[in-house]
């Protein structure tokens, strides 16, 4: 299936901003949080999907959209 | 030696110096400015008459080497919500006001002569009126020029600009910062109640100062550490605010369709990231520039930055999401190089960043000018003014009186007061800050995008009802006692998540002044300060109608998540049940 994933901040450094990305059905967003190997630079701050805040738990579906933050703030 | 209140009375241009009154000690920042404010000024006097007063004083932390200790709040009844303000700065105003001993500098009076402008020059158990007619009609860059060639370069100088000096709402009161560029105060049209008593500067030395004394310098210096690591190892204040500075808010908040667009039409925009803070680090990298750079010495955060244009010359500093929202998303330009040489222009100016941007997001609606028009916005900003023309007068006068000017209905204020950057209707629990603070729609007054968007402080769900009136209640406190002491609001979030963090905040005090606070204490001061607050508000004519967002966020449906603001009045007044 297929999964738009977004990538922020410090998460870009030498991936990409956003991809469309093919997986097997039934992945949940940690397995793609780990393949990505993105708490190697920072934890996990955020995690959307479709812009609404999910779990790394979370059963990506067809066409979803995963955007990933670390932890950042600002005001 | 004790710190002493330095009074001006500017009618007859006299001063006094005070000993502290013992209800004041143990006071500072904020919860100074607000109880001098509650006291002193009648709540239904004219924000720019002789019975308004205007009142600095530096955190209870400010001139101590604890980190990111060097805000400096000003406080007064506000011409643009008619409630009381206070609004807090960087720059070197609150270190050197600490470090020369003054706890507060009230300014009360105005002069009978309405022709003459006065720079007042603050030294040690003294302040001198010096007329200023040659700095008459000049904005903040000329005048830190023209305070640099006279004094030690370290002197501290608050100013305003002309559009100041006409009085207008969206005028702040500017502080030179350690790089000699601008911070200001700048909410509520504060500059225009210092031009109301026709001070054009202020000035204080920084020659003869000493050090501030310390009650046990063993225990702060301990503390003192603990603290620090505390900010440095967070990885928002430690990593994330250095790297992207506050503008990496940009991409989340639009990806939370909480991105107020169009003037409030929608909660995200297309062209976000054009301007978000990744772009912005990116063009920092290639131009020169820095990412890091902080607002006032002591500053462990550096959020700020220094932001050059495509061949590498200075275009501005303290370049912030509020104003690159209000200017992007908001307003409509697509190129951050515009947005960053208009943020330098308001500098100059000495207007309100947010207030300003948010009134041009709705001068579209009025016709003035086309969405996302930034050569004309830049026009309007830097000819009809600061020159006070007509339309000048009616973009200086903010949000809210231009939407009266011009019979709208869509106006994004509360109290009077432009609402900054983050979409009510889809980041609820800021709405109900909006709605409830003293202050008018203030994003920094509790800051539950934290909890509802970043998960700081753990989560509750920024499109739900449930939990958000908590939730703003105890950030409103905990703000209320933070802006007290000196420090940066940036705190919060070691603060939120960290518990070594705030016994240590704490521990400080305890050290500077050799008392025994608990955290019950300083909670305990967050929630009289705000009662304190809100009753000047009331007495002021303020109520809880008042307490309100616009109402057409109650009708009008918000994509993408198609929401509407849907707290009962009722449900609102229940934050003050405290």
């Amino acid at each position: 299936m297929h999964v738009f994933v977004k990538l922020f901040a410090q998460y870009r450094e030498g991936r990409f901003k956003t991809e469309e990305r093919t997986y097997k059905e039934g992945i949940c967003a940690q397995e793609i949080i780990e393949e990505l190997e993105l708490e190697k630079v920072s934890p996990l701050g955020v995690l959307m999907v479709n812009s609404r805040h999910e779990k790394p738990s979370y059963t990506l579906q067809e066409g979803d959209i995963i955007a990933l933050f670390p932890k950042v703030g600002g005001g | 030696m004790a710190d002493l209140v330095y009074r001006v009375n500017m009618s007859n241009l006299s001063f006094k110096i005070e000993e502290v009154p013992a209800q004041w000690l143990g006071l500072g920042g904020r919860a100074l400015t607000s109880t001098i404010v509650a006291k002193e000024v009648d709540p239904e006097c004219h924000p720019l008459g002789p019975n308004n007063k205007l009142v600095f004083a530096p955190g209870l932390l400010s001139g101590t080497s604890a980190s990111n200790s060097g805000r400096n709040s000003c406080g007064a009844k506000s011409p643009l919500t008619g409630g009381i303000k206070e609004s807090n700065v960087g720059g070197t105003s609150a270190g050197i006001m600490s470090k020369l001993g003054v706890k507060a500098l009230i300014i009360e009076g105005a002069p009978k002569n309405e022709n003459v402008f006065y720079q007042l020059h603050v030294t040690k158990n003294h302040i001198e009126f010096i007329e200023v007619p040659e700095l008459v009609g000049l904005d903040n860059y000329a005048v830190l020029e023209a305070m640099a060639a006279k004094y030690d370069k370290k002197v501290a100088v608050m100013t305003i600009g002309r559009v100041g000096e006409m009085r207008m709402n969206l005028a702040n009161i500017s502080v030179k910062d350690p790089g000699g560029k601008l911070r200001s105060h700048g909410r509520g049209g504060l500059g225009a109640v210092m031009g109301s008593k026709q001070i054009k500067c202020i000035t204080v030395d920084a020659e003869s100062y000493k050090e501030v004394t310390i009650a046990d310098p063993e225990k702060f210096k301990e503390a003192s550490k603990v603290f620090t690591k505390a900010l440095q190892e967070n990885p928002i204040s430690g990593e994330g605010l250095p790297a992207f500075g506050t503008n990496v808010l940009v991409n989340i908040l639009n990806e939370a369709g909480g991105l107020p667009t169009r003037n409030f039409r929608a909660g995200n925009w297309e062209f976000a990231e054009n301007i978000c803070g990744e772009t912005m680090a990116e063009n920092i990298k290639a131009r020169g520039g820095k990412t890091t750079h902080g607002c006032h010495a002591g500053c462990v955060i550096q959020c700020s930055q220094v932001y050059n244009d495509k061949d590498g010359n200075y275009l501005t500093s303290g370049f912030e999401y509020e104003t690159i929202w209000a200017l992007g998303a908001n307003f409509g330009i697509q190129d951050l190089d515009l947005i960053a040489k208009i943020d330098a222009l308001m500098d100059d100016l000495g207007i309100d960043s947010i207030e300003a941007s948010v009134t041009l997001g709705l001068a579209v609606d009025a016709g003035i000018l086309a969405y996302g028009d930034g050569e004309k916005a830049y026009e309007l900003l830097s000819k009809d003014l600061p020159n006070g023309t007509p339309m000048g007068r009616i973009i200086g006068s903010g949000t809210h009186i231009l939407g009266k000017i011009y019979g709208l209905v869509r106006v994004p204020t509360v109290k009077g007061q432009g609402i900054p950057a983050y979409e009510p209707r889809a980041v609820k629990g800021q709405g109900i800050t909006y709605a409830t603070s003293t202050m008018g729609a203030d994003h920094t007054s509790g800051y539950a995008v934290a909890t509802n968007i970043l998960n700081s402080g753990g989560y509750v769900d920024p499109l739900k009802k449930e939990g958000q009136v908590e939730l703003a209640r105890n950030l409103q406190i905990a703000t209320a006692a933070v802006d007290s002491t000196g420090m940066c609001i940036f705190v919060a979030f070691p603060a939120l998540d960290d518990p070594k963090c705030l016994p240590a905040l704490v521990d400080m005090i305890n050290a500077r002044f050799g008392c025994s606070l608990s955290i019950d204490d300083v909670v305990n001061l967050g929630k009289t300060i705000l009662k304190t607050e809100h009753e000047f508000n009331i007495k002021a004519g303020l109520n809880s109608a008042d307490d309100r967002l616009p109402e057409f966020m109650k009708y009008e449906i918000l994509p993408p998540h198609n929401v509407v603001w849907d707290f009962t009045g009722e449900e609102i007044d229940a934050f003050w049940n405290f």
